[in-house]
Order: structure tokens, then C-alpha cells, then sequence
């Protein structure tokens, strides 16, 4: 046997043993996902059994160096130890703003003094994060946010407001776009880190068409944050959070990907519709949009596929993430409206037990914004045609 | 295997794309258009494929061939669909290649297709679209069968050396079991063909056959189990016309936003303007993501993988989609010149229609997936 035959045998029985069977079963709700964070009161057993085991061997983030509490494995293994999550239907251990969006940015800009108090935190899952990026009046021009940082001996102090910080309320600590230079735009904007529990933040969510609060309005008043939780030089923070909406981008891409095994789109249309006498969905224009609809979803697996092989190898286009975020959440939404037209009046009771609270429709509503959050559907296409395409500017 | 080309992989890409520019460009399949050529193709470039290796591709090296895979045959087929080069390779180097692979009739075509002489023709279709259906009837006689029905959208059927026919030995039409694959000769007596130019100006034959009778060595495979021969011809003919997709609709993508980048109106380069902007981009992201699709139907195709079935038909279906939508915006975004048989985008449209039909289009790939997904 080759040493990657025996990482995937090893794997497999480790995970066997390890994973524990509610952690198998699919998630159903948001309650089903686990972020870690300092309180873990709201975490079932199984939930935070799975997170400390996988976080004990840094499987939580299997590619990260095994310095920072990562897993240290290679691309081939990483790739391994997902095909054997996916077998067993594995929930993923630990959700975690600071593993797909901090922590890369870390890694690349970040001190070793950073590095080492920081990401050992992520990947146990003991610190969670948020992100301070858009303001009231920065949404797709992110670039123009007025949240000022004043330097004060060793510290800044931080005044202003973000809008859309996804669950400020419940976040340890977080990262955020601060102003230290008004002169100019991109070139004035500094990345800084701070503790949510400082003097000075508080905190108010955000009622949604959901009906649920997954965002906040997040208020910095005086707050004083150490100049050593600057990441990178200051006014160069522009940089960082460009490299780091690459990520955000490529996990809320992630999205359009239905899980493997079971389809839930398909079930739920058998559900209401049911076959006719050939095998056919009884509903033969819905059974044509599923249908295309599946075409483009299985393509756009084998896209995601590929373009995480070519980002490893270093052959993909800087600007591909647009790409895979435009496809990827628009595909999403239309997920959801197939599953909803699957679903028909069942899912629109919003609060019954039957429908799981609404659970169905709840989760359509909160699609709507992933063509959205992180740089909207057109702005993609804009820099996809600027950056890719190298069409010319207006 | 990773989802890009490796290093001989991008050697090969570089070789296609400058043999194939140069020897066989748009105005090549113009040139035979505008003189009606009656083969459809050029006998010359199809022998210099085979000079340059390209025709024995697929064929194990231990029969003279180069032993490569689907991902090399794509390679060559995307810079066959960006010059819109007429020629067999898809029929005779991919599909029949894949048909005849272990069967006792692959010592008998296998060399004249290595040296370019042998050009095959697939009489599959039965009806306007492609269905998984055969009717045409062979029937026992003598030392052989006898074979009588009717066959279309044959393309070079007209001239092929070599006609793989699908035919019924048992059973009805729509039956599973009961499918002989046969290797017919040119000019066998009582098989006429009807040369029809399509719209994109490549030939394809409505073949009739009145009790053309054959050897029984013939059959490809086992009689009553051309099913195996015909499903990797099919597979293979899917993943095949899914890389020259690409290439049509790539090519047609690249000359647009060229275009777009040359065309001024009101003052200003078009491609400037948002709206043309957000119609490249989108265009685009559809035809990476069909890349995608082709890529992982070849990579699983060579593995021999029984996934191998989905991907290609998800392959088929997406850059059916991909393309028909590159062809249409290359025309739009081209404005009035695009509707120019003087300009070469129209040609790209018309090719796009034809191979998006070839084996089955995008609703035909859709409703089987459904049909194993139990819907």
C-alpha cells in the first residue's frame, strides 16, 4: 500500500470511530451548525464532542501548518479526508468566520506573535469571529467607510458603525475596516482586530424577511484597541480585505453546492407532486426545471472542483473567485425557489411543527442575500469584465 | 487527477491550436462551403492528422495508436470547434474508435484510421432527435444478416469508408436487450445515401438501407449486445462533441469580446458599457463552468469510473446551454455585422446548433439523469 492508501485507510477508521452518529445526520436548521466560540452552553454534546476532536488533531482545518494548530496536511490528503467526511455524511466540525476569512488573511499578512495567538484559537473553535466590514453608507462601495481609528500612544481609538456584521451578537471578537487616513480612500483604510467584550461595542441585531436576526448593527463608541492588533502596515488594511473577500467570496460560493446522497429537491417534489405511471414527477414542467436545474449544479460541482485544484496549484485567475461567487449564489436562489415550488403550501406555514418553523421558507428568504453579502452579483460581473475579461472602463 | 491539464497535456493544447489555426482555420470551412465541395471536408488535412498523430489518439499503442485518453481527443476536438474545422475526427478517431476498441473488428479498421485513410460515419438516429431507441431490423440470413430500415443526421455518411450501424436482432424498438452494433463497408449493395448539407454546411447522409446484407463477422462485439460497443461510442461521441462545444463557444466568446473591445459607438469603446460588460461576464461564468463539466467527464471516462455515465451527460447538456447562449450573445453583442455571412460569428451559431442536437441535446441528457435520479 502507498502512504496515501494507508491515509485513507487510517482516515476512515479514525473517522468511524470518532464522528458521532448525530453528527451524521444531515443539518436541518441553523441550530444544527456549529460555530464554537467562548460559550458552547448552546452546543449539544454530540455538536461540541466532534468540534474538540477534529480541532484536537487540526482537522478542523486540514491544510493549515500544524505550528498554528492546523492539520498540516497535504492537498492530496486534505482531498481525503473530505471524500471520507462526505462517505460517512459527516456534518463539518466547526463553522468559523476565522477559518475561512481571518485566518488565510493571517497567514499571509499577519506577525508571528499574531499568528501564534490567534489561529490555534480558530481552529479549535474557542474564539468566534465577525466581520466589520460594510457601513450604513459603504455597502458595495465598501471602499468609502468612515469608521475613524485615532491613534493614541499604542492604541487607536475606534468611533463609528457597521451594518450587516453577521452574528455580532454572538461573536467573541472581531475583525474590522477602520479609517486613519481621510485624505485618501483606499490608501487611508487600516485592519484591526478587537475583543467584542471592549469597552465601547455594543451591539443590535437586525430583523430580517426571514424573521430571523443573523445580522447586526455593531456601534464602536471610544473604543481603545491596541496598535498590536493591527494586521499589516497602517493604511494597507485595503489589501488585506481585498485578499481576504477572495475568500469570503469562494465559501459563500460553496453554497450552490448541494450536498452529496440524498437530494432534498427531488424528494420533496416526489413528496408533494408524486410519480406517474412511467416513474415521472406527475408535474412534467417542474420535473424539466429540476431537471436543468441539476445539469447546472452537478457542472458547477466539477467547476468548484477544479478551480480549488487550480487555486492550489496557483493556475487560477486572481479574479476567479468572482466568478464562483456570481454562479454559485445565483444558483443557490434558484435552488431554493425549486425547492419552495417543490414544497407548495407545506412550506409556507411559517411557524408550524410540520414545516420545522418555516424552516424551508425561512432559509429561501435568507438566499435572497447571498447575491448580495460580499459584493453583489453585479459587482462580480464588473470585475469579472474588468479583471478577467479586461474590458475597458467607463 | 487534478482538474487542468498537466504539462504534455498543455504541450499537445500549444500543437492543436497552432496546427489546427493555421492548417484549418474558419475560412478553410468557408472556402469548401462556397465551392460546394461535395465530401464536406478536406481527404488532404484528414490524412495530416494523421501525420501529426492526432488520428490514432485513442488507440492503444500495442496496435500502432498513441494510447492517450479523452482528455487529449478533447484537446484537439476544442481547436477543431474554435476553427469550426470540418473534419472526421469526432466520428472516425473518437467514437468509432471507442465502438470497435476489443472487438475482433478493430485489426481491420484500426490501421487505415492511424494512416488517415479511413474515415467512419455513425448511422444511429432513427427519427429528428435523438432517442435511445432502434427500430432498423437485421435479420438472419445465411451466413450473415440482412439489414433494412432507415437512418439520419449521419454526418459523412455520404463518403465513409466505414458506417457503424445500430440494428435490432431481437426484440421491438424500444427494448434494452436485443441492439447488434455492425460495421458496414462503403458501397454496400442496397444502402443508398442522401447527402444533405445542414445549416452549419457539414454533410450528413439520410441513409436508407433495403436488405443490405452482411458478414457475420460484422458485428461488432456480440450479436444482441451492442449495447456495451454502442454505450462507449456513445459516451465517447457525448464527451467528444462536449470538448468541440467548447470550442465554439469559446471561440465565439473570444471574437465577441474582441469586438467589444474594437467597436466604437457614441464616442466610446463598447465594451465600456456596462450592460454589454455584465452580458461578456455572465457569458463567461457559463462557459467555465461547462469547462468544468467537460473536464471531469473525460478525467472519469479515462478512469473507467461508473460515474463516468452522469458526467457526460451532464457535460453534453451544459455546454449545449453554454455554447447555444455564447453563439446567441456573440451575434447580439456584434449588432448588425453579426448578421452577415461576410462575418464569421454566424458560422460559430450554426455549428453550436448542430453539435448542441448530436447525441442527444440538453432536455434529451436532462430527462435521463431525472429518469436514474428516480423523477
Amino acid at each position: 500500500m502507498t502512504d496515501i492508501d494507508t491515509f485513507r485507510t487510517e482516515t476512515r477508521a479514525w473517522l468511524d470511530e470518532n464522528c458521532p452518529p448525530e453528527m451524521r445526520e444531515p443539518v436541518r436548521s441553523d441550530n444544527d451548525v456549529c460555530w464554537g466560540g467562548r460559550d458552547q452552553s448552546m452546543l449539544t454534546p454530540a455538536q461540541k464532542q466532534w468540534m474538540d476532536r477534529m480541532g484536537a488533531r487540526g482537522w478542523t482545518v486540514p491544510d493549515w501548518p500544524k505550528e498554528y494548530g492546523g492539520g498540516g496536511l497535504t492537498p492530496a490528503e486534505t482531498k481525503i479526508l473530505r471524500e471520507e467526511m462526505a462517505a460517512i455524511r459527516a456534518r463539518n466540525p466547526l463553522n468559523s468566520f476565522g477559518i475561512s476569512m481571518l485566518g488565510p488573511a493571517l497567514l499571509k499578512y499577519g506577525t508571528e506573535e499574531q499568528k501564534q495567538e490567534h489561529l490555534p484559537k480558530i481552529v479549535r473553535g474557542e474564539i468566534r469571529w465577525c466581520q466589520g466590514y460594510s457601513e450604513p453608507n459603504a455597502g458595495s462601495d465598501l471602499a468609502s467607510l468612515a469608521s475613524s481609528a485615532v491613534s493614541d500612544g499604542d492604541d487607536y481609538i475606534v468611533n463609528g458603525q457597521k451594518v450587516w456584521t453577521s452574528y455580532a451578537d454572538k461573536a467573541d471578537w472581531i475583525f474590522c475596516l477602520v479609517r486613519t487616513d481621510k485624505t485618501s480612500k483606499q490608501g487611508g483604510i487600516s485592519f484591526v482586530l478587537f475583543d467584542m467584550a471592549s469597552e465601547g461595542v455594543s451591539t443590535k441585531p437586525i430583523l430580517l424577511i426571514s424573521g430571523y436576526s443573523p445580522f447586526c448593527e455593531t456601534f464602536m463608541d471610544n473604543v481603545r484597541v491596541p496598535k498590536r492588533n493591527r494586521i499589516h502596515d497602517e493604511n494597507k488594511g485595503w489589501d488585506v480585505a481585498k485578499y481576504l473577500l477572495g475568500h469570503e467570496r469562494e465559501m459563500i460560493s460553496g453554497m450552490g453546492l448541494g450536498g452529496g446522497g440524498r437530494n432534498p429537491l427531488i424528494e420533496g417534489a416526489i413528496a408533494t407532486v408524486g410519480l406517474d405511471h412511467d416513474g415521472r414527477l406527475a408535474d412534467p414542467i417542474l420535473r424539466a426545471q429540476i431537471a436543468l436545474f441539476e445539469i447546472r449544479s452537478k457542472a458547477f460541482t466539477a467547476q468548484s472542483e477544479r478551480f480549488i485544484d487550480e487555486l492550489k496549484a496557483g493556475k487560477a485567475h486572481p479574479a476567479q473567485p468572482s466568478m464562483m461567487k456570481y454562479f454559485g449564489t445565483e444558483l443557490n436562489k434558484s435552488r431554493h425557489e425549486l425547492l419552495m415550488a417543490a414544497g407548495g403550501s407545506d412550506e409556507l406555514e411559517w411557524e408550524s411543527e410540520a414545516s420545522n418553523g418555516g424552516a424551508a421558507a425561512r432559509a429561501w428568504l435568507r438566499t435572497k442575500a447571498n447575491s448580495i453579502e460580499g459584493g453583489t452579483s453585479e459587482v462580480q460581473l464588473n470585475i469579472i469584465a474588468k479583471r478577467i475579461l479586461e474590458l475597458p472602463g467607463a | 487527477m487534478p482538474l487542468y491539464l498537466n504539462d504534455e497535456q498543455q504541450m499537445l493544447r500549444d500543437t492543436a491550436r497552432d496546427y489546427v489555426g493555421e492548417h484549418a482555420p474558419v475560412s478553410h470551412m468557408r472556402k469548401l462551403r462556397d465551392d460546394k465541395d461535395e465530401a464536406g471536408f478536406s481527404r488532404e488535412l484528414w490524412k495530416s492528422f494523421a501525420e501529426m498523430g492526432f488520428t490514432g489518439m485513442l488507440i492503444g499503442e500495442d496496435q500502432g495508436g498513441l494510447g492517450l485518453g479523452h482528455v487529449e481527443a478533447g484537446v484537439v476536438l476544442e481547436e477543431i470547434g474554435r476553427n469550426l474545422s470540418p473534419s472526421p475526427f469526432l466520428t472516425t478517431a473518437v467514437a468509432a474508435v471507442e465502438a470497435l476498441k476489443g472487438s475482433a473488428q478493430a485489426d481491420k479498421w484500426f490501421p487505415g484510421i492511424i494512416a488517415g485513410d479511413t474515415v467512419a460515419a455513425l448511422a444511429i438516429d432513427e427519427g429528428a432527435k435523438h432517442r435511445r431507441s432502434v427500430g432498423l431490423k437485421a435479420e438472419r440470413a445465411g451466413n450473415g444478416f440482412r439489414l433494412t430500415g432507415k437512418k439520419q443526421f449521419v454526418t459523412h455518411g455520404h463518403v465513409a469508408d466505414l458506417i457503424i450501424v445500430a440494428a435490432r436482432t431481437a426484440g421491438s424498438a424500444d427494448d434494452e436487450e436485443g441492439v447488434t452494433l455492425f460495421a458496414v463497408d462503403k458501397g454496400a449493395a442496397g444502402m443508398t445515401a442522401h447527402a444533405e448539407r445542414l445549416a452549419d454546411s457539414s454533410i450528413a447522409a439520410r441513409l436508407e438501407f433495403d436488405g443490405v446484407e452482411v458478414d457475420a463477422d460484422a458485428v461488432i462485439g456480440e450479436v444482441d449486445a451492442g449495447r456495451d460497443p454502442l454505450g462507449r461510442l456513445l459516451r465517447a461521441g457525448r464527451t467528444g462533441a462536449s470538448a468541440e462545444l467548447l470550442g465554439v463557444g469559446g471561440g465565439a466568446m473570444d471574437m465577441t469580446v474582441g469586438y467589444l473591445k474594437e467597436r466604437k459607438q457614441f464616442g466610446q469603446l463598447i465594451g465600456s458599457f456596462q450592460a454589454l460588460q455584465h452580458r461578456a461576464a455572465h457569458l463567461y461564468s457559463e462557459m467555465e463552468v461547462a469547462r468544468a463539466a467537460v473536464f471531469k467527464a473525460q478525467q472519469l471516462l479515462d478512469d473507467g469510473s461508473d460515474r463516468a455515465d452522469e458526467a457526460v451527460a451532464v457535460a453534453k447538456a451544459m455546454t449545449s446551454l453554454a455554447t447555444t447562449l455564447s453563439v446567441q450573445e456573440g451575434v447580439q453583442m456584434h449588432g448588425g455585422i453579426g448578421m452577415t455571412d461576410e462575418y464569421d460569428i454566424g458560422f460559430y451559431m450554426k455549428r453550436g446548433r448542430v453539435l448542441a442536437e448530436m447525441f442527444g441535446d440538453a432536455n434529451f441528457h436532462a430527462d435521463a439523469l431525472a429518469r436514474v435520479a428516480g423523477y
